[in-house]
């Protein structure tokens, strides 16, 4: 490349470096967020700082779990790494409301759960920490009832330590 | 600067399959640093997906979920070409949000 046309070219970056910029810092994109950032509002601070599968799920939902076989996870038996271990949750039970997702051993059980609106489909796939071989839970909402599936990962590396 | 959230959405047979990876460190506040300081737990709450101004997922998300976190929900009564609004808010106050049509 001649010297020239390098200049040319860092020219042309230059140029689409502020063009981002402006972009990025602009009215449009801060509008955008404006409108539509979620509310955490409701956020349950208290559900999520809970230790235990059965405590967790009494804080959040406010009943107890049933164990049900007709919840199908998909999730290793032996995790390399406790950082990402994805789990994937579906169920064949009726009128699914929400989906959460419990790690036993971690220091809070509870690593998501999800609200599934009526058309939407009971199934969820995420990726989860967990620190070491540990049950992973998953609860369904079925009809205004509770019910759980349990598996377990074995877990080489932690996720949770330093 | 790009946005930090990438989605695919794919319709077929009625249904649509929605794959979206956010870019978040997710701290959990348990680790530590290389100097031995606690790193502030920093993670997504909250994460919607929105279909015509009306939320087809809900994701409430806690410190264990994984960095840069991937999710994928599956909906009914969307069609090709429709525009969903996927939105994110942290526990520090930040917030993205990304449109996409569905292929």
């Amino acid at each position: 490349m001649t010297d020239q046309r390098r200049r040319g070219f860092l020219k042309g970056m230059l140029g689409a470096g502020v063009a981002g910029f402006a972009l990025g810092s602009g009215i449009v994109p801060l509008r955008v967020e404006a409108a539509t950032a979620p509310d955490a509002s409701d956020w349950p601070d208290k559900a999520f700082k809970t230790p235990g599968v059965d405590d967790t799920i009494a804080e959040l939902y406010g009943m107890e779990a049933s164990e049900s076989d007709k919840i199908t996870m998909d999730l290793p038996t032996i995790a390399q790494n406790g950082a990402v271990v994805p789990v994937t949750v579906e169920t064949s039970l009726p009128n699914v409301t929400g989906i959460a997702l419990l790690v036993a051993k971690n220091p809070n059980a509870l690593a998501a759960y999800f609200d599934v609106p009526e058309g939407t489909l009971p199934f969820v796939s995420n990726r989860l920490k967990m620190a070491e071989t540990t049950d992973v839970v998953a609860v369904v909402i079925s009809d205004g009832k509770a019910y759980k599936a349990t598996q377990n990962v074995k877990v080489t590396v932690g996720g949770c330590g330093g | 600067m790009a946005s930090s959230i990438r989605v695919r959405a794919v319709e077929n047979g009625g249904v649509t399959s929605l794959k979206a990876l956010v870019r978040h460190p997710m701290d959990s506040g348990f680790v530590k640093d290389s100097a031995g300081n606690v790193i502030p737990a920093h993670f997504i709450k909250v994460l919607t997906i929105a279909h015509k101004g009306k939320n087809v997922f809900v994701a409430n998300w806690g410190p264990a979920v994984s960095k840069d976190p991937f999710l994928e929900c599956r909906f009914e009564g969307a069609k090709k070409g429709d525009e969903l609004t996927i939105s994110w808010v942290d526990n520090e106050g930040e917030s993205d949000s990304t449109t996409a049509t569905i292929a």
